[in-house]
């Protein structure tokens, strides 16, 4: 029994990811988008690079469904936050709808990750949880993705995340 | 399934891609964030796209492949806009034989920009045509349209993109190409392309009349389009202010402009006259509500407090409620930094210690300013430290003018610097000047892209590579050193305090590849080796 799952429907879903440059919030947003578009739904994906690999904030929307127009998730209408860092919880909260769902690594044991970049993956696990798309579709945005030499640790990982229990 | 294909495509990758369906004999270009990963992705798909040291030489290359009847495709950030805005007037003038299309990526909120200048006031000065995409599918359909236009008028076309039709993915299907390139060919037109007085006043009368005949086309052109709804509010926009609209006013009735220049006025009049009340909503400069109202077209505009920033749909709303009150102010999140063992450190460590008077530019290194080091003291243009660093030196009381240090990256020296060299051997001031150039080999800052300094292509490929060390030379300066960061971290430091202390013209090359960029460089040297049939060492 899946917990708070969101329906994949004409409804637009509004995913928000939020990390520091070098953790992955891209790659991580970029597979759920390739997830969802595989669905054949409307994806839409917006993010600001330019400083990510400095280190510094990174956030990157994700909205599907039906029709989507704006491209950014509006303000505090994420129905999921997926923060890959504790300390970007709070700066990031704001974008999350009442009632909405904020996913943190807390949830995963980053000492069992089958590697160490992996987290942002193990999260998409998580995620999946959460989202009415199928695994394979999953599967298939992880492979079209990821290099082939780092793909293995990555589907374990989110393996790994899809398997956490979620509080209800 | 019978749909054509879906792809998911940043706005860059449509441009590339509808480049790339159109036959685009070549693409030329500088890069700059938004813009950069146009040319990198047509050359993935087997496009002719070449780095040029900065955005007016891309679009002179750009403008000679157009006028032997090529398509060529210019690709640049607004920024880059005003450096090539020189050849662009007179290109409005001369016109092109083949397809000339000029892409400008603005920044609006400055993600990575040192100002957020609107480019579409560029359009009306410079007399060039200019359409505006809102997603990646008509980033796609739009640059057909501006190939097709620039051919059918012989005229270069302005495709004005911003941040977010940049670098957000969208669901894009392709198209048939419009028609197929013409073969290149030399048509000599010395009185249409030699822009001597004689024959440019001609020229000048032919471009206005050229613009009245795409204004006319434009009052139907499927660039526009009406969205009915409730005609109690109409809204006007354009880019991507329009999917912000289409979501915070679901009801309203919506004309959607894609060519932003020339405007097409009857079919703004009309609209208008058909709804009760009609705002305009476009992100930046009040661009569309003036040209608007100076046609005499009643049209309320947002608040000034919108021209700053971003537009998003939270701030629609806001403009469509005309709540003017101060925005709630967001997390800044945490500031990027140079990377741990960046090789710039060793300079600005050293910048902090003499107390240096730092004229910096455009590039990582500009993170030199932040904390820990807080060793920057200007950064206004690509070039600009060179420049602005002389102007110092000449102004300043000697004690201080002793300070004063220009810090320039590598690629940004190829850009723009050059120039201010020479200026610095023609005027030298009293005290001399130090120029610092932090070669890391790579244009960093917009993800590791090369030029002319690090002797590859943009598809890293072996090319004739410049040197510095030299061309310093070559103009007279004649203390040149180039310093390892790493081997020789302390060798800096005393040379630079060296040539403060001297009244002399002295070039410090601080020389190390960066960290990200270095894994990279040895496999594009070794498969140049390889090709070569050097064997590995």
């Amino acid at each position: 029994m899946i917990a708070d799952s969101i329906a994949v429907t004409d409804r637009v879903t509004n995913v928000v990811f939020a990390g520091l440059g070098g953790q992955g919030v891209l790659k991580a947003s970029d597979i759920l988008a390739r997830a969802a578009f595989a669905h054949g739904l409307d994806v839409k994906k917006s993010e600001i690079h330019g400083m990510s690999q400095r280190g510094g904030s990174v956030t990157s929307d994700v909205r599907f469904g039906g029709q989507v127009h704006s491209p950014m998730v509006p303000e505090g209408e994420a129905d999921i936050l997926v923060v890959l860092t504790p300390e970007e919880v709070n700066d990031n909260r704001h974008r999350l709808r009442a009632g909405g769902v904020l996913i943190t690594p807390a949830a995963i044991d980053e000492n069992a990750l089958p590697g160490k970049k992996s987290l942002n993956v193990a999260l998409l696990g998580l995620l999946s949880r959460h989202l009415e798309l199928p695994e394979s579709r999953w599967m298939e945005a992880i492979r079209a993705t990821l290099p082939d030499k780092i793909l293995e640790p990555n589907v374990r990982a989110f393996a790994m995340g899809r398997a956490c229990r979620i509080a209800d | 399934m019978s749909q054509v294909e879906r792809y998911l495509l940043s706005g860059d990758e449509a441009v590339a891609q509808a480049a790339f369906d159109a036959g685009v004999r070549l693409g030329t270009g500088y890069p700059g964030t938004p813009s950069t990963e146009i040319l990198e992705h047509f050359a993935e798909l087997g496009g002719r796209a070449q780095w040029s040291p900065n955005e007016k030489v891309a679009l002179e290359v750009g403008l000679g492949a157009a006028f032997a009847r090529a398509r060529a495709l210019v690709t640049m950030k607004h920024v880059g806009l005003n450096v090539a805005s020189d050849p662009l007037f007179t290109a409005a003038y001369t016109g092109v034989s083949g397809a000339l299309v000029v892409v400008s990526a603005d920044d609006p909120g400055m993600a990575s920009s040192q100002n957020e200048q609107d480019s579409r006031r560029y359009a009306v000065a410079a007399g060039v045509p200019m359409i505006e995409p809102s997603d990646s599918q008509e980033a796609y359909d739009f640059t057909f349209a501006a190939i097709e236009l620039s051919e059918r008028w012989g005229l270069p076309m302005l495709l004005r993109l911003t941040t977010r039709v940049c670098h957000s993915l969208t669901v894009v299907r392709r198209a048939e190409a419009p028609s197929a390139p013409q073969g290149p060919r030399f048509d000599r037109d010395v009185r249409g392309r030699v822009m001597i007085p004689a024959y440019a006043r001609p020229a000048h009368r032919r471009l206005r009349a050229k613009l009245a005949e795409i204004q006319a086309w434009n009052e139907t052109s499927p660039l526009n389009r009406r969205i009915d709804g409730d005609t109690g509010l109409g809204i006007i926009a354009s880019g991507i202010a329009f999917v912000h609209v289409r979501e915070a006013a679901t009801q309203a009735a919506v004309l959607k402009l894609g060519m932003t220049c020339p405007l097409p006025i009857e079919l703004i009049r009309r609209f208008v006259q058909s709804v009760d009340r009609c705002l305009v909503i476009e992100e930046g400069d009040p661009y569309l509500v003036e040209s608007i109202r100076a046609a005499g077209i009643p049209v309320e505009g947002k608040a000034e407090m919108y021209r700053f920033g971003e537009l998003s749909v939270g701030r629609v709303r806001r403009i469509l409620a005309g709540d003017v009150s101060p925005e709630p102010a967001m997390p800044t999140g945490k500031p990027p930094q140079l990377c741990k063992s960046c090789p710039h450190r060793v300079a600005f460590d050293a910048f902090h210690k003499l107390d240096c008077i730092v004229s910096g530019d455009i590039g990582c290194y500009t993170l030199g300013s932040l904390p820990p080091f807080e060793a920057m003291d200007t950064c206004v243009c690509m070039g600009a430290s060179i420049g602005v660093g002389l102007g110092l030196r000449h102004a300043l009381p000697d004690d201080q003018a002793r300070r004063v240090v220009s810090v320039i990256g590598d690629s940004t020296f190829v850009h723009s610097g050059i120039t201010g060299l020479v200026e610095m051997v023609y005027n030298p001031p009293r005290t001399g000047h130090v120029v610092v150039i932090l070669d890391n080999g790579t244009t960093a800052m917009t993800g590791l892209q090369e030029h002319p300094g690090t002797g590859r292509t943009l598809s890293h490929e072996p090319t004739t590579k410049m040197r510095y060390e030299d061309l310093a030379r070559s103009l007279g300066i004649s203390n040149v050193h180039v310093v390892d960061p790493f081997t020789a971290p302390d060798a800096f430091e005393k040379l630079l305090k060296a040539a403060l202390d001297s009244n002399g013209l002295t070039l410090l090359i601080v020389r190390r590849p960066c960290l990200l960029a270095a894994a990279r460089i040895r496999e594009y040297e070794r498969a140049a080796d390889c090709a070569a049939g050097i064997p590995p060492a």
